[in-house]
């Protein structure tokens, strides 16, 4: 039978609150037995940054992390799923990016998290750039190959 | 149709989006690609590397450069994505 659970995708600037996520996801609820969470948080790079700025492609991000969503939800059957993907100026400490995972039992919400973060990572529209420390603009954020070796443990 | 650039992409080219009018000719990602290259040293710098500029077709991402753009509405032209 096809899973019918709706992600909940958000693209926001403001911030989130981790548990609120987690208990509006899992309230009135039986059936989860497996709550896997991941949060991406801004470094310092060693204390150099000030801040990231977040672009992103408004058309497109939405529609993108839905896609890997509902390939997550029917690979791993999970009874829910929630990504939070932060733009804009973001300082370390904060927040990025929040994935939760539900499932019957841990492996599905674990590996169901860790797919949908590795094709975040390499497939949804955001781009960072470094704002450093003393007011000068430093690069874009450049891909990383770890980031998309990650993607092949995923291949069938 | 329009064109909507970003990151670094965007930066060099000095706009976050356009609407264009191909010429003749233009029909595929390639030549696209090429015309663009020819509109003035912004876009050549831009676009000096090709293979690393990604892009989407009316928000779906499209690897194949000889992909037909015909009825294509929005292109848009990126880096490698650095989200999460």
């Amino acid at each position: 039978m096809a899973n019918d659970t709706i992600p909940e995708i958000r693209i926001q600037a403001e911030d989130f609150d981790i548990s609120a996520e987690i208990a509006k996801l899992t309230e009135g609820r039986g059936d989860i037995g497996a709550v896997v969470t991941f949060s991406g948080l801004c470094r310092d790079e060693s204390g150099t940054l000030e801040a990231l700025e977040l672009e992103h492609y408004p058309g497109m991000a939405g529609a993108e992390i839905q896609r890997f969503a509902k390939e997550a939800i029917e690979r791993w059957d999970l009874c829910g799923l929630v990504a939070i993907h932060r733009y804009g100026k973001i300082k370390p400490g904060e927040n990025i990016v929040l994935v939760i995972a539900a499932s019957s039992h841990r492996q599905a919400a674990f590996d169901g998290a860790n797919f949908l973060m590795d094709y975040l990572k390499t497939h949804a529209p955001f781009w960072k750039k470094e704002h450093l420390i003393g007011g000068s603009t430093g690069e874009w954020v450049a891909a990383k190959d770890d980031d998309d070796n990650a993607l092949s443990k995923w291949e069938d | 149709m329009k064109l909507v650039y970003f990151s670094w992409i965007r930066e060099r080219i000095g706009t976050g989006e356009e609407d264009v009018t191909l010429p003749d000719g233009v029909d595929t990602i390639a030549s696209l690609l090429d015309w663009l290259k020819s509109r003035g040293e912004e876009f050549e710098a831009a676009l000096e590397h090709p293979d690393v500029v990604r892009i989407a077709l009316d928000h779906e991402h499209v690897d194949d450069r000889e992909t037909s753009l015909e009825g294509v509405k929005e292109v848009a032209l990126f880096p490698p994505m650095t989200g999460g």
